[in-house]
């Protein structure tokens, strides 16, 4: 492994940034991306998600604290650092009298590149813009707006690609369309740093996650990791006859009874196998409690960023 | 240095002015050529000549001031004022350029247009009445410079504002008054003394008198002292914007 290989897309150190008014909207974080990765940075709102994004980008100036992308210092060498980076902001911020076709060229020539028409012709293709590349802006709707602010952001081909909320108020169906762009990218080797309300999202794309609350970075944790840590799984049973009381030889399983009676859960650690499990199937046999259907259920990363912001 | 990034700055801008070349245009040149009817033409010819000029041929570099200082504002606070309105100004912030570079794109492009306008408008005038052009280069020198200073005021009062009310404040109630009164109609010298005393405060004199010169070799100040206060102001916009820029003023959270 190279130097320049080993030097993270982003290395974000004792970052902050507090307003005039005094609010600290972004307690000193140190942060390290690395290249290639997806990371999801959770948070409710006004959590600091977008400030620190912004922050990277050029768009807030930092209170302290230093930011490199790729090694380059985004204040002291922001051309080579912003020329590496790609933007999707969360606001449809979009233009209106100007082409599809033109303002994708805009972006691309802000950024210092030359026009490369096949480049843009592709990159229209994929986000399905290119029917609509002599359209004027203000004709398009929600959904082609929000692939444009894409387009617009891969205009120069970064390196690292910031998507504020990308599927904020978007279909069903663009959402998997947008990614399937993310993961496509993530795969040509551009570094995806995604904040997003939808936690699904992050459990389908993210590597890695970061949970923010209140201007401060809880927690950063590989994803599987992640569930591993602090997800549980829950066994359901579904009882043949209805249950009134847990009898006393099954109380050591933590078990609740649910539905009037008519079902039995059990929560077990996901992270170790439940070597009671087994046993605890054989001990309601023997209680005589017979059921009728067996589920597991593991905690999705919704609940355990809900259990993290919450303690 | 980003030269496509600050062309595509001009570039986009200019392409907006001539998607709007009634209002950037058109609407200037009609009002600047009812001046010309009304104190040209119409009122013009009933008065005394002016420093020997005739008056509707003397207030031909007033008029023209009076069209590009505005315009040239207006052009200038808009071009930063609208993307900061529509927040598209991520994009710029985004990008890898300087100050210079994005000051230079949005303000070449401002000036380009109310230069345009000019040389419409000084066309025009030549169907209303007959103008002499004595010194031609200098003529486009303060022509040039009023467009570049009054431009950069424009940017300044863009980046300052943050409403539509704002943008018009400085026009209509600063610029306007002191293009009147900085002798677009007159001369300086038709006034009471202790006014000539108080126009001398008016920057916008300095400007029309050197401009009128290059046209009839005839100032109310001299030649030096113009050129001195428009440069002195073109570097005081500069010094602003690059301040607001460092600082982030009105531009960055």
């Amino acid at each position: 492994m190279d130097s320049q290989s080993s030097v993270p897309a982003i290395l974000i150190s004792s970052l902050e940034k507090k307003y005039d008014n005094g609010l600290q909207a972004l307690h000193p974080t140190d942060l390290s991306i690395q290249k290639g990765e997806i990371f999801a940075l959770l948070g409710p709102n006004g959590a600091g998600k977008s400030t620190l994004i912004n922050m990277v980008c050029g768009i807030v100036n930092p209170s302290g604290g230093e930011v490199k992308v790729q090694g380059y210092d985004i204040i002291k060498e922001y051309r080579q650092a912003r020329s590496l980076i790609g933007l999707v902001p969360q606001e449809l911020t979009t233009h209106s009298f100007e082409t599809v076709n033109q303002i994708v060229e805009f972006s691309r020539s802000l950024f210092n590149c030359p026009k490369d028409h096949k480049y843009t012709e592709e990159l229209l293709r994929s986000l399905t813009l290119w029917e609509k590349r002599d359209e004027k802006i203000i004709a398009l709707s929600g959904g082609m707006k929000r692939r444009l602010l894409i387009a617009q952001a891969l205009s120069h081909k970064p390196k690292v690609l910031f998507l504020d909320e990308p599927t904020a108020g978007v279909d069903v169906e663009l959402r998997k369309n947008l990614w399937d762009i993310v993961l496509r990218l993530r795969d040509q080797g551009v570094t995806i740093v995604l904040t997003t309300h939808y936690i699904e999202e992050a459990e389908a794309m993210a590597d890695r996650v970061g949970i923010i609350n209140k201007g401060k970075i809880a927690l950063v944790e590989d994803k599987n990791r992640l569930l591993e840590k602090f997800g549980h799984k829950k066994l359901i049973l579904t009882l043949a006859k209805p249950l009134n009381r847990i009898p006393s030889s099954l109380q050591k399983y933590e078990l609740e009874i649910e539905g009037e009676g008519t079902s039995l859960t059990h929560v077990y650690s996901s992270v170790e196998e439940d070597m009671n499990l087994n046993e605890l199937l054989c001990d309601l046999s023997d209680e005589g409690i017979m059921y009728s259907d067996l589920q597991t259920k593991k905690s999705s990363l919704e609940e355990v960023f809900v259990q993290l912001v919450q303690s | 240095m980003n030269l496509r990034g600050l062309l595509a700055i001009y570039i986009y801008e200019m392409r907006r002015a001539f998607r709007t070349v009634g209002q950037s245009i058109i609407s200037p040149v009609i009002s600047t050529s009812l001046y010309f009817v009304v104190f040209g033409s119409a009122i013009g010819s009933r008065m005394d000549e002016v420093g020997g000029v005739s008056y509707g041929s003397f207030i031909v570099p007033g008029l023209i001031m009076l069209s590009v200082l505005t315009q040239s504002t207006s052009n200038g606070s808009f071009s930063i004022f609208f993307p900061k309105f529509t927040g598209t100004i991520y994009e710029i912030l985004s990008a890898p350029l300087s100050f210079l570079e994005i000051t230079i794109g949005y303000v070449g492009a401002s000036m380009s247009k109310s230069m345009i306008l000019g040389i419409i408008i000084f066309i025009t005038a030549h169907f209303f009445v007959s103008i002499e052009l004595l010194h031609p280069f200098w003529a486009l020198l303060f022509f040039i410079l009023t467009c570049l200073s009054f431009s950069l005021l424009g940017f300044v009062i863009g980046i300052w504002a943050d409403g539509f009310e704002k943008i018009q404040i400085v026009p209509m109630l600063i610029l306007t008054p002191l293009t009147f009164l900085g002798g677009s109609f007159y001369s300086i010298s038709m006034l009471p003394p202790f006014w000539q005393k108080v126009s001398m405060f008016n920057p916008i004199v300095y400007l029309i008198s050197g401009f009128r010169w290059s046209f009839y070799g005839k100032a109310d100040v001299s030649l030096s002292i113009s050129l001195t206060v428009i440069c002195v102001f073109i570097c005081i916009c500069l010094a602003i914007v690059w301040r607001m820029f460092a600082t982030g003023y009105k531009l960055k959270a």
